[in-house]
């Protein structure tokens, strides 16, 4: 075996002549082991590092497609509860325009109420102004008759003493007042 | 030639870092002998180990870097399959994993210093090449019974034309192994070998080996590139002579 190796021993020796790769000798001893580390690599890939690294990936994969999964499902809440928001609002909305119609319409009401209740007092007043007013007028017209009367008698007296008395001169004012 | 590169000092053997050694002692290196092979493939187990197993321990919905960069394998070569040989092809999915880390790891590894690249020998790439045409071949005999021949029937092509591209077909399937693994191998090998050249210059240039530095680090940039395409290329080959397999109706 390996002659050709040691051919040269002759020379400087250990350095090969032509191609290692064609030394018919060494074919066995290549195949051999190569046979036996192709198996050993098979056996180490099959049984545990092929079956892990899928295993992995798969996790992996899994993983990624649940988290997805929950991001979609999360998506999904976040636009059910902005729609409730809204709903809400609007609903709020709603309430506050209904409780501000409802507000304004008793505010109405107590104004008609008011008003009507000023307006009957000022009616009243009116009434009891006027009636004051009259009483007044009444007041000043006897008054003004007496003071008629009063110097009608006087001027009467002052003339002509003794003529007339107060009856029949009131009488006459009377009725000149009325003429007038 | 050996004895006139010695006595010019100028030793470049790019070819000496694929020699297969015993790991042990010196004996004969027989089919069983713990040899660099077994060492760099030991390692590249050790490495898909830590990648796809330790890495991946934590098992964290938010992964780690480690984590991620195993899911980022997987994910790639998951979807490449799926793609090319559709959800039937999934079932292949193991096996396709296990050659694409074993490749590209091997490769990556092999761009260490001082390491082996157990990719580099066409023994091994043979053997990979070899295992998917003989299970492609199984697996499209099986699923189509002798429709799997219409593989090599092209019914889209003017009649007349049928035999000749047939013919055609059948030697390309027959080539597919030998291309399939001449082309990571060959790649493999002349990348470690061209930084090896310039390893050599830059040593017999002594401390003035300035472009030959440069050029080691412009190839090594390279060869990284081509060490995961070349991984990236075996994979999908196998991939689409799967499909090939499953689905050989054009």
């Amino acid at each position: 075996m390996a002659s050709e190796n040691t051919a040269g021993a002759a020379g400087v020796a250990e350095h090969y002549q032509g191609m290692p790769q064609l030394n018919p000798d060494w074919f066995s001893n290549q195949i051999f082991w190569l046979v036996v580390t192709l198996v050993v690599i098979y056996l180490i890939l099959t049984k545990v590092a092929l079956p892990r690294i899928a295993a992995v990936l798969a996790d992996r994969a899994n993983a990624i497609s649940s988290d997805l999964e929950q991001a979609e499902r999360l998506k999904q809440k976040a636009v059910e509860a902005e729609d409730a928001y809204n709903k809400a609002l609007a609903e709020a909305r709603a309430e506050a325009n209904r409780i501000v119609a409802e507000a304004r319409a008793e505010i109405q009401v107590d104004l008609d109420a008011a008003t009507a209740k000023a307006d009957a007092e000022i009616a009243a007043r009116t009434v009891e102004s006027e009636k004051a007013i009259a009483e007044i007028r009444a007041g000043a017209m006897k008054s003004i008759e007496q003071v008629a009367t009063d110097t009608a008698t006087a001027v009467i007296q002052a003339i002509m003493p003794g003529t007339g008395d107060d009856k029949s001169v009131a009488a006459a004012v009377k009725t000149r007042m009325k003429g007038a | 030639m050996a004895a006139e590169e010695a006595g010019s000092g100028f030793n470049i053997h790019p070819m000496d870092q694929f020699v297969i050694t015993p790991l042990f002692g010196d004996g004969p290196i027989l089919w069983y002998t713990p040899t660099n092979v077994t060492l760099w493939m030991g390692i590249a187990v050790l490495a898909v180990i830590a990648l796809l197993v330790l890495g991946t321990r934590g098992r964290a919905i938010v992964p780690s870097r480690s984590q991620s960069i195993a899911e980022e394998i997987y994910g790639f070569v998951h979807k490449m399959t799926e793609d090319i040989a559709g959800k039937e092809g999934l079932k292949y999915f193991p096996y396709i994993m296990t050659l694409f880390m074993f490749i590209v790891l091997s490769n990556v590894l092999g761009l260490l210093p001082m390491s082996f690249t157990t990719t580099s020998h066409i023994a091994v790439t043979a053997t990979m090449a070899m295992a998917v045409f003989i299970t492609v071949t199984i697996i499209g005999f099986v699923k189509n019974g002798a429709g799997f021949l219409s593989l090599f029937w092209i019914s889209s092509a003017p009649l007349p034309l049928r035999p000749i591209l047939a013919l055609i077909e059948i030697i390309s399937y027959f080539v597919r192994p030998i291309s399939h693994s001449i082309r990571l191998a060959g790649n493999m090998m002349a990348g470690h070998a061209v930084i090896k050249v310039f390893a050599g210059f830059a040593g017999a240039l002594g401390v003035g080996a300035v472009a030959p530095i440069v050029a080691i680090m412009a190839v090594y940039g390279l060869e990284l590139l081509v060490t995961v395409i070349q991984a990236y290329v075996f994979t999908i080959l196998t991939v689409v002579y799967l499909n090939d397999a499953l689905h050989p109706h054009h």
